[in-house]
Formats: C-alpha cells, structure tokens, sequence
C-alpha cells in the first residue's frame, strides 16, 4: 500500500461520504459546506492525476466562488436554524432505486468494457502549454471555445444582474 | 495500465457514484438552493470523468482537461443565473420551495 494509494482511497471516501451528507443533510448550510468539502476532494484528485491548473481552477472557482455564492443566497433566503422536514418515505426509496438501479446500470456497462489505454508519452499539461493552447488558432487550438465562453460568461452575468435587480 | 496501483476504473466508480448521489439529490430535495446543489454534484461528477480519461488514455492530448475548464465556466455561469432566480423567487413568494411556487402552472 503506497502513499499514492492511501492518498486516493482517502479522497474517494472524502467524496462519497461528503456527497451522500450533501443530499440527505436536514440543515441547509451544513449542506453547503458539506458541499465545500466534495469540491476540495475532487480537487484533491485532480493533484493526484498531476494536473495543477485544473485543480487550481476547481479550488478557485468551484470552492471559493459558487460555494460562496451559495451560502449568500442561502443567508439571504433562508433561516438557519430552520431544519427541512425528512421528505415522505416512498418518495425517498422512488429516488433512491431509479438513482441505484441507474448506477448499477452504468457500472455493468464500463466494467464490462475494456479500455485503450494511450500508449504515447505523456505531454506536459503545466500552466505555459495550457495558456498557449487555449489562445491558439493552430491545429487543437482552443481560440474559439474560448471567446465563446467568454461571451457566455459576460451575458450571465448582465442577466444574473438584470434578473436580480429590484423593479421599480 | 495503471498508475500507482489504481486503475481508470476507480476514478469512474467515483464519478459514477457522485453522479448518481446527485440525481437522488435532485429528486428528493424540496429547496431550490438544495437543488441546485445536486446539480453542482452532477457536474463535478463529469468534470472528474473528464480530467481521468484524458489521464489514462490519451495522455498525448489535453482535449479533456480543456472540456473540464469550459465545464466549470459553464457550471459558474449557470449557479450565479440560478441564484439571481432564486432571489427574485425568493422576493415574490417569500420562500423557495418549489412546491409552493406555482403560480405558471395551468
């Protein structure tokens, strides 16, 4: 059992345990920060996997930004101490045998199924081949994703703005 | 192939797992911040699928940990639209339980 190993059953079971919390906690922001700790696993992941920026990516945005975002919409909306009544008991076993037999469809599927696994060397994903490839317009270049979701991103927030703004 | 005794598998039981927690989630949950929590789930569950099969097999190209990127762009996008929503919900019905927001329905 290497490190490496201990490393990556640590965060499968931070997820997993952390995701079923996020879902069936009763109180809304412990709910939000259980979610807080999936985001910095799946993070802790993507360390593991070697890919920096993307994990930098995750903890910035995903666990600084909409996390935080979420628990502001949630001390706007809602009262803390407030605890969500446990929803009805058939409704509970409905969703959780269409979400099991779903997994258990998928898991039959890609453990049946027997990968390619790439043969050629690995190229080196750190910030300067990302930044380059993300602006270029050569071959794999990733120019025009890139402008689109800038424009999405910018017309999110104009309407996030108008939708949220008070009437007169 | 694996790497450091873990297989591709691994990674997809997890994501497969998150992402089904998360569609649980979506059908239980009365509150919409809770909703869109589960939602939140669910795309992280793809991003991870992503980010490990570019990993695993096709290490010579970075199409993966791109998608993964314009993923979590989209998923900002869609949480700060939602939450505008909901605030505005919030104002007019005074709380944001879906079930008793039904004022469109015929």
């Amino acid at each position: 059992m290497t490190a490496y190993k201990i490393m990556f059953y640590l965060f499968a079971a931070m997820i997993i345990v952390f995701s079923i919390l996020t879902v069936t906690s009763r109180r809304i922001l412990r709910a939000a920060v259980f979610l807080l700790f999936v985001l910095i696993s799946t993070a802790g992941l993507y360390f593991w996997l070697d890919y920096q920026f993307m994990a930098g990516v995750q903890l910035a945005l995903y666990a600084g930004g909409i996390v935080v975002l979420i628990i502001f919409s949630i001390l706007l909306t809602s009262h803390i101490d407030q605890k969500f009544s446990q929803p009805h008991w058939s409704k509970r076993i409905m969703a959780a045998t269409a979400a099991l037999s779903g997994m258990g469809l998928c898991l039959l599927l890609f453990l049946q199924h027997t990968f390619i696994h790439g043969t050629n060397p690995p190229i080196k994903n750190d910030m300067t081949a990302i930044g380059t490839q993300l602006l270029s317009t050569e071959h794999n270049g990733f120019a025009l994703p890139f402008e689109v979701i800038s424009i999405l991103l910018l017309a999110a927030m104009i309407a996030a703005i108008i939708i949220a703004k008070k009437g007169k | 192939m694996e790497r450091y005794g873990i297989p591709l598998e691994g990674f997809l039981v997890i994501s497969t797992a998150m992402f089904f927690i998360g569609i649980y989630g979506f059908l239980v949950r009365k509150n919409l911040i809770t909703m869109l929590m589960s939602i939140e789930l669910i795309l992280n569950s793809v991003n991870i699928n992503f980010v490990a099969f570019n990993s695993y097999l096709f290490p010579e190209n970075m199409q993966g940990n791109f998608f993964a990127l314009i993923v979590v762009a989209i998923a900002a996008a869609e949480a700060s639209v939602a939450i505008a929503l909901i605030i505005n919900i919030y104002r007019r019905f005074s709380n944001i339980e879906v079930e008793n927001i039904d004022e469109m329905k015929y």
